[in-house]
């Protein structure tokens, strides 16, 4: 166990290296910052100066090299636009998506493990045939105009909800929240549904086909066979079965949140790290994309790890080892 | 694994195997009327791209053809020359209708060509992984478990990121996200498919490798490819339209379906609604069609669900 997670955690450094190099070659061989940032009317030697201060007279090398070295010691460098830390930028909206993410996962959680073991219960019923077609619907559908809409019909016809923006925030321990206020609820809840729809759709059918599928075992017939109460064979013993593919989705998903928030945070104008990737890309601000995806890719690399070592917890018939090489 | 599969699939078959393959395949395929509605609604909705500008109303890029004073009309409204916009039309007084026909068209031809593309990419590479092996197998399926664990999304904006915009880098970022699905199929069905008779026939006459690969491997590889390459492009459709509608996609001057919905935001909390929500109905019935037709094409391609 411990070996494993030792040569996960080296391979997750190499691969977060070669992603900074790739994106940083990448990113800073595209279009060039000085034409925006710095002011047309500006003369040749103010020019020369910003260049300098901005360190984008050096070799390309040597410019991954101080970022490098910097990187090491938790600077991912300056923004171009905001002239503050990148890092700093990113940790700043992070709140606001990790919220976001969370709220999506609740809704998907609270909502798709119950429809899911209905459906899965009752097949051929008409709700779960229902609850089956609208799944698909759930896949099908494209998020950012499934945001548009809600948008149309919660704030423009009906006239119940905000269409864009966080509303006022409230510190939890020294961290902006928006789910302690009503006020910050009408505001999370359109963005939490939307971006909540794909895994709605996906929790529905892991938690069918898993309840199907442990309706059969001889374990829910001995159970029944006992005299329990239905209640207790679905709640105990076909629930606590399914959950660990459902665990995993979960853990799996929560970095697939954190990424399709990009889409949900553009079109609800909700402050976090996603739209601020966008706008980012949008003027050219490098340092600020680098560090978006080094932020995200470290969060998938511990994601990952982390689903891998729950998995081996929750099924002791999973061995944690590295099959290849 | 295949006396298995002749065993269970056959009495039942023996009627069937006289006709070809192809036919097999048709009749299996109307056997479900929702998926035969959904080959319907496909079919229509490619002659629609495919004739668009014969059938359309006008040509919404034509400056000539469209008056800025027709802009913003309600669904039905009719123009100053009496002509009639069924779906409106957009802030330049384009008609909405020729505008979706000319989009989807855009939309198809950017999905259906970048899945072409990773096809055979994805063919390529997981053919040689499979066939090959060894250190080449472990290197390419290494870079394709890697590029698996991160989001479609994400890989698509890091490429739009360090490629910069234009038509051609948003089908470059399209290959690039999809070429993995394939390369990873296409092995493990080779992988199996590799250790039968006919493959062993094909080594002992001594064909060259390449004939054998691609005479002998590839046909019989192809059918789980058909239907991932299907989902593909149903997922291609839907992530082109993502970009552009973060304003990272398709230019301005080539306004695909995704664009169009982008275009009607704007306008959308005044309540002109019929920006956006006609181009998106379009997209949308798209991808439930193709992904109707790719649920069907898997029960039926798939011998160990054949009855």
């Amino acid at each position: 166990m411990l070996v494993f997670i030792i040569r996960r955690g080296l391979q997750s450094v190499a691969v977060l290296f070669a992603m900074s190099l790739l994106v940083f070659v990448g990113v800073y061989a595209v279009g060039n910052p000085i034409d925006i940032l710095i002011n047309p009317q500006a003369d040749q030697q103010d020019r020369e100066r910003a260049i300098q201060a901005l360190g984008l007279d050096k070799p390309l090398w040597a410019q991954y090299l101080s970022f490098l070295n910097g990187a090491v010691h938790g600077d991912l460098g300056r923004s171009f636009v905001h002239s503050t830390s990148a890092l700093g930028l990113i940790l700043e909206r992070m709140p606001a998506t990790l919220e976001l993410a969370l709220a999506a996962m609740l809704i998907a959680i609270v909502l798709g493990i119950p429809l899911g073991l209905w459906a899965g219960l009752r097949p051929n019923g008409f709700a779960g045939r229902t609850i089956m077609a609208g799944s698909i619907l759930g896949f099908s559908l494209p998020t950012f105009w499934v945001g548009l809409m809600l948008i149309m019909v919660f704030s423009v016809i009906l006239g119940w909800l905000p269409s864009n923006g966080r509303g006022p925030t409230t510190d939890l321990l020294g961290v902006p929240v928006s789910f302690l206020s009503l006020e910050g609820w009408r505001h999370l809840i359109m963005p939490a549904t939307n971006l909540a729809l794909f895994n709605l759709a996906l929790m529905i059918r892991l938690t069918r086909s898993g309840a199907r599928e442990a309706l059969l075992q001889d374990y829910v017939k001995f159970a029944r066979a006992k005299g329990l109460t239905n209640t207790r064979v679905i709640g105990v013993h076909v629930l606590r079965n399914i959950l660990i593919p459902i665990v995993t989705v979960i853990g799996l998903q929560f970095g697939s949140l954190i990424a399709f928030a990009i889409v949900t945070e553009s079109v609800f104008a909700w402050p976090g790290m996603g739209k601020l990737l966008i706008d980012s890309i949008n003027l050219l601000d490098r340092p600020v994309i680098v560090a978006y995806l080094l932020v995200i890719v470290t969060f998938f690399i511990v994601i990952n790890l982390a689903v891998d070592v729950l998995y081996s917890a929750l099924d002791p018939r999973v061995r944690l080892t590295d099959a290849k090489t | 694994m295949s006396t298995v599969l002749d065993a269970s699939t056959g009495p039942a078959a023996s009627p069937r195997a006289a006709q070809s393959p192809l036919r097999r395949i048709w009749r299996d395929f109307i056997d479900n009327p929702i998926a035969v509605a959904g080959l319907a609604m496909l079919v229509v909705i490619v002659l629609v791209a495919i004739l668009a500008p014969v059938i359309s109303p006008q040509n919404p890029y034509d400056l000539a053809q469209i008056d800025v004073l027709d802009s913003k009309l309600p669904p039905g409204g009719k123009s100053a020359s009496g002509m009639t916009f069924w779906l409106g039309t957009d802030d330049q007084g384009r008609d909405m209708l020729s505008a979706i026909f000319y989009g989807l068209r855009i939309s198809l031809i950017v999905g259906a060509s970048s899945t072409a593309l990773a096809l055979v990419i994805g063919l390529t590479l997981g053919l040689l992984a499979a066939y090959v092996g060894g250190r080449v197998d472990g290197l390419i399926m290494r870079i394709v478990d890697i590029q698996l664990s991160f989001p479609s999304i994400l890989i698509a904006l890091i490429l739009i990121a360090v490629l910069g915009q234009g038509t051609g880098k948003v089908i470059a970022a399209l290959v690039t996200v999809q070429w993995a699905y394939y390369a990873r199929t296409v092995r493990s069905v080779a992988l199996v498919e590799k250790r039968k008779e006919y493959m062993e026939a094909a080594r002992c006459l001594a064909l060259p490798p390449s004939r054998i690969v691609f005479r002998h491997l590839l046909p019989n590889c192809l059918p789980p490819m058909i239907v991932v390459a299907t989902v593909q492009v149903a997922a291609a459709i839907a992530l082109e339209a993502t970009l552009s509608f973060l304003g990272l996609g398709l230019p301005i001057t080539e306004p695909s379906l995704g664009l169009l919905i982008a275009n009607g935001y704007q306008y959308l909390l005044s309540g002109k609604y019929w920006i956006s929500f006609f181009p998106g109905i379009a997209l949308l019935l798209t991808i439930v069609s193709i992904n109707l037709v790719a649920d069907q094409l898997r029960d039926v391609l798939n011998p160990r669900l054949a009855k």
